[in-house]
């Protein structure tokens, strides 16, 4: 469990470094921006208690906001995703149901499994990310370009962290 | 209450999500404009302290474009010597593509008639077509920004000034490089009001504005002005901000035209292109 908990850790602040440092200052087209920071929600335990998940996710993005000064942003999306992704992991459910102790990533259930399960939370925490950015459902049609066309970008570099993390779990 | 209290643990988790999202529009709603009030921001130690070591290692990054910016300077500096000035009067050699390294030639002139005090206000110049001036050249001055050329004479030539309501100049600001489009509103001399910068960018008073070089008028980073005062505009998610010029509209003199050397290469290769 200590183990768990320090590579959480780890990949945590690794996470919040590489938004930080480098996708917060791509600037893809003018407005799109890859949110790394998601995956963090996505690949916690599938056992995780939900209540902790509402409170790490608040907590995500609470730091997050601090850094890009958007303050209550990204935490009400990204508690958003934290609320759905039970839902998200019981539609994926395998046939007989999760083993105890796995992991929602992609060397536990494989790339399509996880690609599935990544866009559609993905997808959701854009919406809600742009909608409430925007404060208003004029420009919608805009605001559903944007979401789209940034899920892919951020679905893109989470499936190069995975690529990362596999190699790293691997070696272990 | 048995009941009431069952119903709350039954759905402790939609309660937790709404508790949560209710705190987060809280902030969002009181925070966001006033973001320097809260201790949640980048102003607060931690934060800073991560961004300003990322800053310590980009600068490094950038110092190929300060190099650019500051030889781009030298070279403007120098067309200004006396003998460069003299040079420069003369017909550009035919070949002059070859420079190559060079992008933009500078030609100083003197402003003889100007009007800061109509809604369409123009500068003439004592250089005209016999010493290279062409129509929608930029023009400029030591400190700023100051229109584009409009009308050409053997001997003189007439500039659309940056007090005129139908010029629009694409604009950046120069800490955040978010751009948007600057243009005079008809009032005061010394401010004009910049459009289309996105909320989310960082604003704040006494930040410079700059030319972003997108058009193929000016070359880019030349100052227009510095941030005075900002308002959002609600609904649109765009700033409204008026910026005081760094120019005297009424006491300028000396200008210099800015020539961008591949312009003509620039259109032609266009015009091709929109023929086909």
């Amino acid at each position: 469990m200590i183990n768990h908990l320090g590579r959480y850790l780890l990949s945590f602040i690794a996470i919040l470094l590489v938004q930080v440092l480098v996708l917060n200052n791509l600037n893809l087209g003018g407005y799109i921006n890859p949110w790394l920071y998601v995956l963090f929600i996505l690949i916690l335990p599938v056992e995780m208690p939900n209540w902790l998940l509402l409170v790490l996710a608040f907590a995500t993005g609470l730091i997050m906001d601090t850094f890009l000064n958007t303050i209550g942003l990204h935490a009400s999306a990204t508690v958003f995703l934290a609320f759905l992704r039970p839902f998200l992991l019981r539609f994926f459910a395998p046939r007989d149901g999760y083993e105890p102790g796995s992991l929602p990533v992609t060397s536990h259930f494989g790339l399509g499994w996880f690609l599935k399960y990544t866009l559609l939370a993905v997808l959701a925490h854009h919406l809600f990310l742009f909608i409430v950015e925007a404060f208003s459902f004029e420009n919608f049609l805009a605001t559903l370009w944007k979401t789209i066309l940034s899920s892919l970008v951020t679905l893109v570099v989470i499936m190069i962290a995975q690529l990362f993390s596999s190699r790293e779990r691997r070696r272990i | 209450m048995r009941n009431f209290i069952r119903f709350i643990i039954r759905y402790h988790l939609f309660f937790l999500f709404l508790l949560f999202e209710t705190i987060s529009f809280y902030l969002l709603v009181n925070y966001n404009h006033y973001h320097n009030q809260t201790f949640v921001n980048s102003s607060s130690k931690f934060a800073a302290s991560v961004l300003e070591i990322s800053g310590n290692f980009t600068d490094y990054f950038s110092l190929k474009r300060a190099n650019e910016e500051l030889s781009r300077e030298n070279a403007f500096l120098r067309t200004q010597l006396p003998e460069n000035t003299y040079r420069l009067n003369e017909p550009v050699p035919e070949n002059r593509q070859t420079a190559d390294s060079i992008q933009y030639l500078y030609r100083p002139a003197k402003v003889i008639n100007s009007s800061v005090n109509k809604f369409h206000n123009y500068i003439t110049i004592n250089k005209g077509s016999k010493q290279g001036i062409r129509p929608e050249m930029g023009v400029i001055s030591a400190r700023g920004l100051v229109g584009v050329v409009r009308h050409v004479s053997p001997n003189y030539a007439t500039v659309i000034s940056l007090l005129n309501t139908q010029l629009k100049i694409s604009a950046r600001l120069r800490e955040s490089n978010h751009f948007g489009s600057l243009e005079w509103d008809g009032n005061s001399y010394q401010h004009a009001i910049l459009n289309e910068i996105p909320a989310h960018a960082k604003v704040s008073v006494g930040d410079a504005v700059v030319t972003s070089g997108y058009s193929a008028l000016f070359p880019e980073g030349i100052l227009i002005g510095t941030i005075d005062d900002f308002e959002l505009n609600q609904g649109e998610g765009f700033y409204v901000i008026r910026v005081k010029l760094s120019i005297d509209f009424k006491s300028l003199t000396y200008v210099e035209t800015v020539e961008k050397i591949t312009r003509d290469e620039q259109q032609e290769l266009e015009k091709l292109t929109n023929n086909d």
